[in-house]
């Protein structure tokens, strides 16, 4: 790891300030950045952790019924506070990584590194939630740009995301079990106005909405409305765990068992 | 050269002021600055488990997290869970079960563990129950799910199972 000066200011404001330095970046759980960083492929010069942020940590419910989570929450705390809420994404929050990672890691972290196989991408994009940060709010569909691009700017910092709450909802996860990533993971949310279904894990661009399925399941919110339907391996991504045809089936498969799932 | 960082934290009941490197992980900190060793270097990179600590009560791995965010938290390693004269419920288990071969995992896996069994109390769910809300039973493939994060190359997962289920049931969950 190479050096670094570190800051965690108390504030949103003192960390924005903080982060006007090109060389600086933000600093959520560090379950992704430190190893990153570990293995030199990453070398800020100046950390600024978020974790003393207040303000940036909590479950709370809007006035327009929205679940609102801090940018600086914990995976372990939405798995909890979320469940009575919106349980498909407290489902989704207790199954990322293992219970260590889960201590650390914050959802604002997550989304900003969009891994393109990391889990709460996915639920931000089936629930079109809308992503809050120091400056602006950005919706769910202009946020992920692909593969570990997202619309952030730099010193851009995540600290709200608003989830709209689905009258049924599920996350099913084909787990790569070595990493604990989503080998697939796709994510069925249905609200009075359709049905959305985003998938991670699969694409070389990243999370993505299959638009098909979100089409056939507004019309009938059933499992066997997806069986005329097919994933095209173009574009896919392909690995020693699997091969992109195996990637798109698997699509197919886990977007109905999360129909099945939904409640 | 980066100046030094002062962090002041309270380790296993004890107040540390370490001054150290903005690097400098809170594993380190532990094994090399404080000649805590028992918590392990196994991975070093969050995979394994071996350096598991509670940081404010929650299990967190020492590796993947620096000392100088940690200004003002409470750590306990396995070197405050117990000792050989008065060992805790769970490290008394691991022996009695003997839920090791080599035992380089065995205190990331205790504490762990004991975080894990305050989880239950407080009614975390995990990816193997049932549902979301309601009592958790600690079956055995609930407690493998809850401790996924901590690996024993040895292998002496069955017997680590039942030492973790023999204190569940002593204590009650």
């Amino acid at each position: 790891m190479y050096a670094f000066e570190f800051q965690k200011p108390t504030s949103i404001q003192a960390a924005v300030e903080a982060l006007k330095d090109d060389e600086a970046q933000a600093l959520g759980g560090g379950q992704t950045l430190l190893p990153t960083m570990r293995q030199r492929l990453a070398s800020p010069g100046t950390l600024v952790s978020l974790s003393g942020i207040a303000e940036m940590r909590g479950v709370c419910r809007a006035d327009d019924g929205a679940l609102c989570i801090g940018g600086g929450t914990s995976h372990a705390v939405v798995a909890q506070e979320a469940a009575g809420i919106y349980p498909g994404l407290a489902g989704l929050a207790a199954r990322i990584g293992d219970p260590a990672v889960r201590n650390r890691g914050t959802i604002g972290g997550s989304l900003a590194n969009n891994d393109p196989s990391a889990c709460y991408p996915c639920a931000v994009l089936a629930s079109g939630a809308r992503i809050i940060t120091d400056r602006r709010e950005i919706a769910a569909d202009d946020f992920f740009e692909g593969m570990f691009t997202t619309a952030l700017e730099q010193g851009e910092i995540i600290t709200e995301v608003r989830f709209p709450v689905p009258e049924a909802s599920n996350y099913q996860k084909f787990i790569q079990p070595a990493s604990r990533f989503a080998l697939v993971g796709v994510m069925v949310a249905k609200y009075a106005g359709g049905v959305r279904v985003a998938v991670t894990g699969a694409s070389e661009e990243g999370v993505f909405r299959w638009t098909e399925a979100e089409k056939a399941l507004s019309d009938n919110f059933a499992a066997s409305a997806l069986k005329d339907l097919t994933v095209s391996a173009d574009g896919m991504i392909a690995d020693m765990h699997g091969s992109a045809a195996y990637r798109a089936h698997l699509i197919k498969v886990l977007a109905g068992r999360a129909v099945e799932a939904a409640a | 050269m980066q100046t030094p960082l002062k962090t002041t934290l309270s380790i296993n009941g004890t107040r540390h002021e370490i001054e150290g490197d903005a690097r400098l992980t809170l594993l380190d900190a532990l094994r090399d600055h404080l000649g805590l060793t028992g918590s392990k270097k196994g991975c070093d990179h969050g995979q394994c488990g071996a350096c598991t600590v509670l940081l404010n009560g929650r299990r967190v791995n020492s590796c993947l997290t620096l000392l100088c965010m940690h200004d003002g938290d409470e750590v306990t390693t396995i070197e405050g869970l117990g000792t050989p004269d008065t060992p805790s419920d769970l490290q008394r288990a691991f022996v009695d079960r003997d839920g090791m071969q080599c035992g380089y995992c065995t205190p990331g896996q205790i504490c762990s563990a004991t975080a894990m069994i305050e989880e239950i109390r407080q009614g975390w769910p995990s990816h193997a129950s049932e549902g979301l809300e309601g009592e958790v039973a600690p079956t055995p493939a609930e407690i493998a799910e809850r401790m996924s994060g901590n690996l024993c190359r040895c292998g002496c997962y069955p017997n680590i199972v039942d030492a973790i289920a023999d204190v569940i049931a002593e204590e009650g969950p």
